[in-house]
């Protein structure tokens, strides 16, 4: 028998192909149980949306939903801009810009956060990034942002200033359509 | 069933001989319940009743429930309120159910408690220790799950939060937590798939308790005094134990009945006490309420996930070795993971040769200050995290892992334990003197 345990015999062969069929086998069984729970179709469809914006004033706020999550879309007045441009960059919890309409490696300067050159304009998720909730507007230490949840101070250009959150609140993909429309997606 | 020796089971009529030659049923439910049990338990004993009594009043209850309620964003808060004003009895079961779960959670924390003090964690009973921690998770997960149902603001914010914690695991965090809600935030998709695995559940639970119980019949059950029962000879075993059936089980009824006695003056008085007012709101996507809060069973480990900010130095050190990779927000969520997983390690962080905390005499000062933790840390997770409370937390989520990680292990070398009775039956003579010669 020291020779078939040497160099293994037909059986070893069946037992080895055997458990690795019955793997993969369980493996192709299970995947589709698995990837059931993720979004079905409709839900990933990545829908778009048009925004009419020309009924915001200047200092207000609107909160639309987009992709079942809310949308800040802010009008600020000059002195909401003044305040966030006077902040330096290296003072910031996050020094990312988290604008998915700017460059990778942008800054969190608040020129980057901004859909239009004046930085009148300031779009975005109205998702804390700590664990999910809707911070509210002009609130907290900064009279940005303020979640309720856990703290979390934003400034007047939704970026973290204090609390646990870790990032800015991110800016998602958008753009002026016409002068009173922007599109989300 | 091995374990301790015992009469066993021996059919008597012929139907019963008949059956157990093809089913040895009678003599599993013999044994199960003629078990030797110590004569020496005392009253925190009685909490298994009370959890095995929970659990089948929540399935059944349940049960019924989900015969009224639609699990849909549109319908389910409506069909809550349906319960609560239309069903015949509905808001008294839905009332029990709710509430059923706290006293679910009551139990289960005494139980434990009994466990850490008495050492019931220690050899040989390590596997019924670490099946009641599972199962002690997935009571916390089927009451989360079963929280978001209502579709209430608590529900829907509560849902979003927790799912959260599995988006701060680094890399991957973003796209679990999109496949466990079944879209980009908590909707119609994760309503659906909650309300199916609260209803799986409670029966895999079910199925651990049995393991559970399956476990400490075969080492048998410890004891105030943590001394093992004779096992040499059947008249030693009768001398330190009285069979479960019918002493215990008469014993634990009456605790039971008392115990439901005050629940049912909680049902009939202030059954949304122990609730959550803003959950009488309907959920609201574009909305936060102005302080969520757990249920009142999770608070101390919310307190720990809340404890551990970016100014904490142990998050600092961990996101520096981690080159950033460990923010403030995953390392609370693993410390909450962690607070309860050095529980489930306590039988080999425990170093003591002595089981009972009876016999440990700087031991039980350290144990009551872990039963005080536990409090503060209740309170700390109810209030918002301002002013003192962020502190507060920090020190009492420090003590809950070095009394594990530290004071266990060490107070096994150090302490110099008093000496337990030599038997359970000494133990009982000296509580109840056996009475002169008959």
């Amino acid at each position: 028998m020291s020779h078939a345990e040497d160099t293994g015999n037909r059986r070893d062969f069946l037992y080895v192909a055997t458990a690795s069929a019955g793997a993969v086998v369980t493996g192709a069984a299970v995947w589709p149980l698995v990837d059931q729970m993720n979004a079905s179709a409709d839900v990933a469809a990545l829908a778009s949306k048009d925004v009419d914006v020309s009924g915001i004033e200047v200092g207000t706020q609107l909160t639309t939903k987009w992709l079942g999550k809310p949308v800040f879309i802010r009008r600020r007045t000059a002195e909401e801009i003044e305040a966030a441009r006077a902040v330096a960059v290296s003072d910031l919890v996050d020094t990312d810009a988290r604008n998915a309409n700017a460059a990778s490696a942008a800054d969190a300067s608040d020129q980057n956060r901004t859909l239009d050159e004046a930085g009148e304009w300031l779009v975005m998720m109205g998702v804390c990034t700590h664990l999910g909730c809707v911070p509210l507007g002009n609130a907290g230490e900064f009279d940005g942002w303020f979640c309720p949840c856990h703290g979390s101070h934003y400034d007047t250009a939704g970026r973290i200033r204090k609390g646990p959150a870790p990032e800015n609140l991110p800016v998602p993909v958008a753009s002026f359509t016409s002068e009173t429309v922007i599109k989300l997606g | 069933m091995s374990g301790i020796p015992h009469d066993h089971y021996e059919p008597k009529s012929g139907f019963a001989k008949w059956l157990d030659e093809r089913l040895p049923i009678g003599g599993l439910i013999y044994n199960t319940l003629m078990i030797p049990t110590p004569k020496n338990l005392n009253w925190w004993w009685i909490w298994g009743i009370v959890l095995a009594f929970c659990l089948a009043l929540q399935i059944v209850t349940g049960i019924v429930l989900v015969m009224h309620y639609v699990p849909h964003v549109d319908m389910a808060f409506a069909s809550v309120e349906h319960i609560m004003r239309d069903v015949r009895g509905g808001h008294v079961l839905r009332y029990l159910h709710s509430n059923g779960a706290s006293l679910f959670f009551i139990a289960v924390y005494i139980h434990i408690f009994r466990g850490l003090f008495y050492g019931s964690y220690k050899a040989p009973r390590e596997i019924t220790w670490i099946i009641g921690m599972l199962i002690y998770l997935a009571m916390m997960a089927t009451g989360f799950l079963g929280y978001v149902l209502p579709w209430g603001q608590m529900s829907f914010w509560g849902a979003t939060v927790i799912t959260g914690f599995f988006g701060a695991i680094p890399g991957v965090g973003e796209s679990i937590q999109a496949w466990l809600l079944g879209g980009p935030s908590v909707d119609q998709p994760t309503l659906n798939r909650f309300f199916s695995l609260h209803y799986l559940l409670p029966f895999v639970i079910a199925g651990l308790v049995i393991v559970h119980i399956w476990a400490f019949h075969t080492t048998g059950n410890n004891n105030p005094t943590g001394v093992e029962v004779r096992r040499g000879s059947k008249d030693e075993v009768k001398k330190d134990t009285v069979p479960f059936w019918p002493y215990f089980v008469i014993k634990d009824l009456f605790a039971l009945v008392v115990i439901l006695a005050i629940f049912a003056l909680v049902i009939w008085t202030t059954p949304n006490y122990l609730g959550h007012p803003d959950n009488y709101i309907e959920a609201n996507p574009l909305v936060t309420p102005a302080h969520i809060v757990p249920e009142w069973y999770y608070l101390p480990f919310y307190a720990i996930l809340r404890a551990f900010t970016a100014d904490v130095w142990a998050v600092q050190f961990a996101s520096l070795v981690t080159g950033g990779i460990v923010t403030a927000k995953f390392f609370g969520v693993v410390a909450m993971f962690g607070a309860i997983f050095v529980m489930a390690l306590a039988p080999w962080l425990d170093t003591s040769r002595v089981r009972s905390g009876r016999y440990r005499p700087a031991f039980r000062w350290w144990f009551y200050l872990l039963i005080i933790d536990f409090i503060v840390l209740t309170w700390c997770g109810s209030q918002p995290a301002e002013g003192a409370v962020p502190m507060i937390s920090l020190i009492g989520s420090t003590y809950w892992f070095g009394y594990f990680l530290v004071i266990l292990p060490l107070l096994g070398v150090f302490e110099k334990p008093l000496t337990p009775p030599a038997t359970i039956e000494e133990d009982f003579d000296a509580h109840y003197p056996p009475k002169p010669a008959e």
